[in-house]
């Protein structure tokens, strides 16, 4: 077996067979992050001892036929997660010295499943950008093309398991930063439905949104995963209380009569033909396997990025007043007075997108203007929310792709915000309604990865992944690996 | 659409967001707000009159607990990561003269 690009049920058999040990899989990872990882900087931190140790203890779980779903499972850590006594930066200056003091709920809840963290991922500072190039521990490199942007905010997860550095990660999606880099790398990436996962020990951005979820090879891996992070959680209010189906054991039987809604309204003058060629042929692979393509329209999607460019700025307005230097994070030199220690600790400590979106959010929520942008945002939030319930009445998935393009070279959208911002218009519009929604490879273009966007609805991840997980059995997309990664 | 935040919006959104104005970045600042403003602007040509916002996304009640302490954390693991700590007090340049 490759252990590089190995599936964690190819995993979970190889350990439970004692055919590889813990400790070697760990160690194996860990020699190809020393090796790989520099030309990618898919890591912001490694764990070597921890994880090492936590290898040691599966070990010895496994010698007494004690294993538990995920024992000796090596994955990574978007650093947006807290982990107790581990540095824990959200990509930022402000936080480059933050050690968490708690563990956040899903994290914990991997570990408990016997999941072995090797460290923490790159990403956009505070999860706000598309390409990772906002990091302040410097750009991630896709590992299809290292001159390429690997998608973002969770650019770090997605490269990293791409290129066989882990066998899976955690991410975070607020407008689409699980399902974009997963599109851009060739990763199964899943956004639950707001709320199935705690957001407790989570690095907040705009809480409204905000939702973790896995980033993986399969859709069966994006199952087990999702079983072991999501859950009610008393420490979340947000979070939902329904119970958690075991999404795994439901994924093999067939697509037949599944109603597929192809929204019209993805299918945009700026999708790359390349792009749109590879959605098509995946909507035929569908409709060989028995399922009916139904044409569906979500009007109100054109409005998405506008409103989301409020709404999200707002909260992060709100949650990013925290860092004021006093407490934990970033502190300037010398202030002069208290006022000015706010301003250059924060000046100094959030990148030009933050500040730039705080200020966004600032001036959308302030008197004059709170109710031609904040409020109306929130109304347009409704009208989208509404186009999906209607749709669902319908069709049980909405299909189109994740984003217009594939992976484009590092810069050349950084001086573009609008267009960076239109990298997430076919993601966003989920986000805002909360329903649950994933990217699957679904092709190449021009030779780098396309994903197929897949969007159920609320609280249907499970015939979500399983029209992901039938798709992957009828094709060899997720089974594609970087050309030039060993 | 005129461009809505200038010179003196600036200064004051500065001052409640507390972000410095950088010297010689204000003009790239007031472009890079504006241009997001205008791709913001779009919503205002939508009809919305008779919409009720949406604040969160399943619309439920938070499920609230017992106000009562569950747990405690040790404080050097908080104090650990202030700038300035000292004798159980964070510091903070003097205020009143």
């Amino acid at each position: 077996m490759n252990l590089n690009f190995a599936t964690l049920t190819d995993l979970q058999k190889a350990l439970r067979n004692r055919d590889v040990s813990a400790t070697e899989l760990t160690q194996h990872y860990l020699t190809r992050i020393d090796a790989l990882d520099p030309a990618l900087n898919s890591f912001i931190s490694i764990q070597a001892e921890t994880a090492l140790d936590a290898a040691g203890r599966a070990d010895a779980r496994l010698a007494q036929g004690d294993a538990r779903p995920l024992t000796g499972i090596p994955i990574a850590q978007k650093d947006i997660f807290c982990l107790q006594g581990h540095r824990t930066t959200a990509g930022s200056k402000m936080l480059s010295d933050f050690i968490a003091p708690y563990t956040a709920t899903c994290s914990e809840k991997l570990a408990d499943a016997g999941a072995i963290t090797l460290g923490k991922t790159n990403m956009d500072e505070f999860a706000m950008g598309s390409s990772n190039e906002n990091s302040y521990f410097g750009a991630v490199h896709n590992p299809w093309d290292p001159q390429l942007i690997p998608g973002g905010s969770s650019g770090g997860s997605a490269a990293a398991v791409a290129a066989g550095l882990c066998a899976a990660s955690t991410g975070t999606d607020t407008g689409g930063s699980i399902r974009q880099p997963a599109a851009m790398c060739g990763l199964t990436g899943l956004k639950p439905t707001y709320g199935r996962i705690s957001r407790w020990g989570m690095i907040a951005f705009a809480s409204s949104l905000d939702q973790a979820g896995p980033m993986t090879r399969t859709a069966r891996d994006a199952a087990i995963l999702l079983e072991h992070m999501a859950g009610h959680d008393p420490r979340d209010s947000t979070s939902l209380t329904e119970p958690v189906p075991r999404f795994s054991e439901s994924l093999g039987s067939n697509i037949k009569g599944l109603r597929i809604g192809v929204c019209r309204e993805f299918f945009t003058e700026g999708l790359d033909p390349a792009v749109e060629r590879s959605i098509r042929e995946a909507l035929a692979v569908y409709e060989s396997l028995g399922a009916t393509l139904v044409d569906v329209s979500l009007p109100h999607t054109p409005y998405s990025v506008s409103a989301y460019y409020v709404i999200a700025p707002a909260e992060c307005s709100a949650n990013l007043a925290r860092f004021d230097g006093i407490r934990y994070g970033h502190r300037c030199s010398d202030p002069e007075n208290l006022q000015d220690l706010y301003q250059r600790s924060r000046g100094e400590g959030f990148g030009e997108e933050v500040k730039k979106r705080i200020l966004v959010g600032t001036f959308a929520l302030s008197a004059g203007y709170f109710d031609a942008f904040y409020h109306r945002a929130q109304k347009i939030r409704r009208l989208i929310k509404e186009d999906f319930v209607q749709a669902f009445e319908h069709v049980d998935v909405i299909a189109g792709p994740t984003a217009p393009t594939p992976a484009f070279p590092l810069g050349e959208k950084a001086s573009n915000p609008v267009e960076m911002y239109l990298q997430d218009i076919f993601t966003i519009s989920a986000s805002l309604a909360g329903v649950p929604a994933m990217s699957i490879p679904a092709g190449l273009a021009n030779g780098l990865p396309v994903g197929l966007q897949l969007i159920g609805n609320y609280l249907q991840e499970g015939p979500l992944l399983q029209a992901a997980h039938q798709f992957q059995q009828a094709t060899h997309w997720h089974t594609l690996t970087p050309p030039e990664v060993l | 659409m005129n461009d809505l935040v200038n010179e003196t919006t600036l200064v004051e959104l500065s001052t409640l967001a507390a972000l410095p104005l950088e010297p010689g970045k204000s003009k790239a600042t007031l472009d890079a707000l504006n241009e997001v403003l205008a791709l913001v602007g779009q919503m205002q040509s939508l009809d919305v009159a008779n919409v009720r916002p949406l604040a969160h996304p399943l619309e439920r009640h938070q499920s609230l607990r017992a106000d009562s302490v569950t747990e405690t954390i040790n404080p050097s693991a908080l104090s650990q990561n202030a700038p300035l700590y000292e004798a159980s007090l964070y510091f903070v340049p003097k205020v009143i003269e």
